[in-house]
């Protein structure tokens, strides 16, 4: 052999010296692939759920040539809300989330709001107490446009002093109620006596009798009613049922779902308004169906759910979320008994409803314990979560399933090793490109604090809207929403269940035969 | 390129610690790159918009502009695996070592150690001012001084026929 062949040999062998390398990294990446992929593998069979995400309902041949023609009564911290989930903004609001937007690139709100859908609704009419909320649903409601202060400045929209003149009115055929709960029944049940189709917010009703009353009145008339669970909107919770219908977590028998704030904003502690006085608020007729009549008070006013006369409490104003978030997932129906518990023990303001409270209902027809805690002053997030023999599933803006270390069913899979109880095996990120029961430890956690996702298409989709739309295309189509009556009967009878459980301190029954709420003796189950 | 004569003296173990030390620093790069590639969801966002320091409106511009998303998950994919081949093979090995820094550069200062951020994803360690993004830098910096890539590396046949043939 030549020495320069030698050399060259030598020189080729130098140069690719570190080809072993890659082989030897190939070979490790294949194998982990390979192992991940048999996992997921074992795991999906096993499992039998798509990781894709959940098949959204939608409601076919709708027409939205033809405007609904709306009109809001109770235009407060809500009824802003809802009108601009609909499409209405008040120009003013324009004019602050355009001025953000131009200080914070990152200040998506205007470019959100101009991006949701077009429901082509007309908002004709709004009523309310407080002469400046009055004033500000006027200019909201004529805000078609979607335009700032500086843009729109005629007013399309009557304002009607009493709720019966706008229901009396010719160019309304729906309506949006926003007023404080102790109206709810009452201005639903005219609504639907007048024939318009009704969005109604939570707690349903103030009181047990109005639930059957509002009912009655509601399955006698034609109009579409949706009670404002616009949690029936998100995705996870669509997700959650399809996984639970799969039996994926066993036997459930215990489900606990929570509240927890820790603000005076989340007390109910408002802020009064400067311009409110006996002049600008129509006391009298705010208070007109509450049990208790007394002298004018902006306390009530702007903080009624603090007392009984006008609110439900944490019963009526957030349990029934999570109540409904289950019973979305899983059709609970209305539970067989309640026992609630609680206290003022944390704003002692004065308040009547308390500010830490407990109700466990039993389902012994379905073998399982669902329980509801809640405290206004400690913000240590619990989340909901549903414990089954082989599985529990802890639902928030992603779902997490994890299997049960003792599981039956999956105890092969455990001790072979495919299954791992202290990592997930079922994730779901909703806007996520797909669920993944591998992903990286990293974009779990990312996932986990909703720090994932929030900008994937670059917009977020507000769960009000959504609801707003599947009634007025229910309206359009003459379908049911998924929050009708039916629901909100179930929602209501629940929820003061447990307000009756706490405020006599007995223990409450239904009776699913006499259709009756029963205090204090046992019923046979 | 400019050509050094450092490696002229370089003792057989110093060729062998500085070559093994750059295909370290490569493997790392390469499977960083690969797992990225194949795992359709990886996404740099959730990273973006956790930065944090001086330069955090930055990199949180970016992640909430679905393009710039786009584009920086296709950088981070393909110029991780091409650094790490590049320095694996000790192919065009000068660019991949500048292309290396100049990527944890970035995942410095999105990310700076400093006193009171705390960062959604936990540090598997504890870090000040000083974290291993900052090390792999300066190792990098010590491979582009102390340059191997014509010694054992494809740039043999590449660069310097002279260089080769006198060895
Ligand atoms: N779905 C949700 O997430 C959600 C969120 C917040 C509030 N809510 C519900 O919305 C309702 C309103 O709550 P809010 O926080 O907006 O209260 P709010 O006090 O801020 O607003 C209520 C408004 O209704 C007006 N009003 C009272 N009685 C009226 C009547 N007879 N006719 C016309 N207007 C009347 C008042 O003047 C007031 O402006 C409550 O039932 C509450 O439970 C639901």
């Amino acid at each position: 052999m030549s020495d320069s062949n030698n050399i060259s040999r030598r020189n080729i062998l130098k140069a690719f010296a570190a080809v072993p390398v890659l082989g030897a990294l190939g070979f490790g990446v294949l194998r982990k692939k390979n192992y991940d992929n048999d996992i997921r593998d074992q795991i999906v069979k096993e499992l039998g759920i798509s990781y894709d995400p959940p098949v959204l309902p939608t409601i076919e041949g709708v027409d939205k040539s033809k405007p609904i023609r709306v009109g809001i009564i109770g235009y407060g911290i809500r009824g802003e809300q809802l009108m601009r989930a609909a499409g209405f903004a008040h120009p003013k609001t324009i004019d602050q989330w355009r001025e953000a937007a131009e200080k914070d690139s990152k200040d998506h709100r205007l470019e959100d709001f101009l991006a949701q859908e077009d429901l082509n609704l007309q908002f004709t009419g709004a009523c309310d107490l407080f002469d400046v909320r009055a004033q500000e649903a006027m200019e909201a409601c004529s805000n078609v446009n979607r335009k700032g202060s500086k843009e729109q400045n005629t007013l399309t929209c009557k304002r009607y002093r009493t709720y019966q003149e706008l229901l009396a009115a010719t160019d309304i055929d729906a309506v949006i109620i926003a007023a404080p709960d102790h109206w709810h029944a009452q201005i639903a049940i005219d609504a639907a006596k007048a024939g318009k189709h009704i969005y109604v917010e939570k707690g349903m009703t103030r009181t047990i009798e109005e639930v059957f009353q509002l009912t009655d009145a509601i399955k006698k008339s034609n109009v579409i009613f949706q009670l404002g669970h616009q949690g029936r909107q998100t995705e996870s919770f669509i997700k959650a049922k399809e996984i639970i219908d799969k039996g994926l977590l066993g036997k459930i028998s215990l489900i606990e779902v929570c509240t927890n704030r820790n603000s005076p904003n989340g007390a109910w502690v408002y802020d009064i308004h400067p311009d409110a006085s006996e002049k600008t608020i129509d006391w009298e007729q705010f208070q007109k169906p509450s049990p208790n009549k007394v002298p004018f008070s902006k306390e009530r006013f702007f903080r009624w759910r603090c007392w009984w006369d006008y609110g439900t409490g944490l019963g009526g104003d957030l349990l029934t979320h999570e109540y409904d978030a289950i019973n979305q997932i899983m059709n609970l129906g209305i539970p067989h008994s309640c026992v609630a518990s609680g206290g003022v023990y944390f704003y002692k303001d004065g308040r009547e409803v308390p500010d830490v409270f407990q109700a466990v209902y039993e389902y012994p027809e379905r073998d399982l314990t669902f329980m509801y805690s809640a405290t206004l002053s400690s913000d240590r997030d619990r989340g909901k979560m549903i414990m089954g023999h082989d599985g529990n599933i802890s639902i928030g803006g992603e779902l997490t399933v994890y299997a049960d270390q003792e599981s039956t069913r999956y105890k092969p899979l455990i001790d072979k090793g495919v299954i791992d109880p202290q990592i997930p095996i079922f994730l779901y990120s909703p806007g996520s490109k797909r669920i993944d029961a591998v992903t990286s430890a990293t974009a779990k956690y990312f996932a986990g604090r909703g720090l994932l996702y929030t900008y994937r298409q670059g917009k977020r989709v507000d769960t009000t809207h959504l609801h707003i739309k599947e009634w007025t295309d229910c309206i359009r189509t003459n379908q049911q929403p998924s929050c009708n009556i039916d629901q909100g009967f179930q929602e209501a009878i629940t929820a003061h269940m447990a307000t009756v459980s706490y405020r006599e301190n007995v223990k409450v029954f239904w009776d699913p035969d006499k259709q009756q709420v029963l205090k204090g003796k046992s019923l046979k189950s | 390129m400019q050509q050094s004569n450092v490696s002229y003296s370089y003792s057989g173990s110093q060729v062998t610690l500085l070559v093994v030390l750059r295909i370290l620093i490569g493997w790392h790069f390469l499977y960083e790159g690969v797992t990225k590639l194949l795992n359709p969801s990886w996404s740099s966002l959730g990273y973006l918009a956790d930065s944090k320091g001086i330069f955090a409106d930055m990199f949180q511009n970016w992640a909430s502009n679905p393009n710039a998303v786009r584009t920086i998950d296709f950088m981070n994919e393909w110029g991780l695996t091409l650094v790490g081949l590049g320095l694996i093979m000790g192919c065009l090995t000068r660019i991949s070592i500048f292309g290396g820094i100049v990527m944890l550069g970035f995942y410095y200062l999105s990310h700076p150690p400093m006193v009171g951020y705390k960062y959604a994803l936990p540090s598997e360690g504890s870090y000040l001012w000083v974290n291993k993004n900052l090390i792999e830098i300066f190792a990098l910096a010590v491979l582009y001084v102390f340059p191997t890539h014509q010694i054992v590396g494809i740039d043999r046949l590449i660069f310097s026929k002279k260089y080769n043939k006198s060895i």
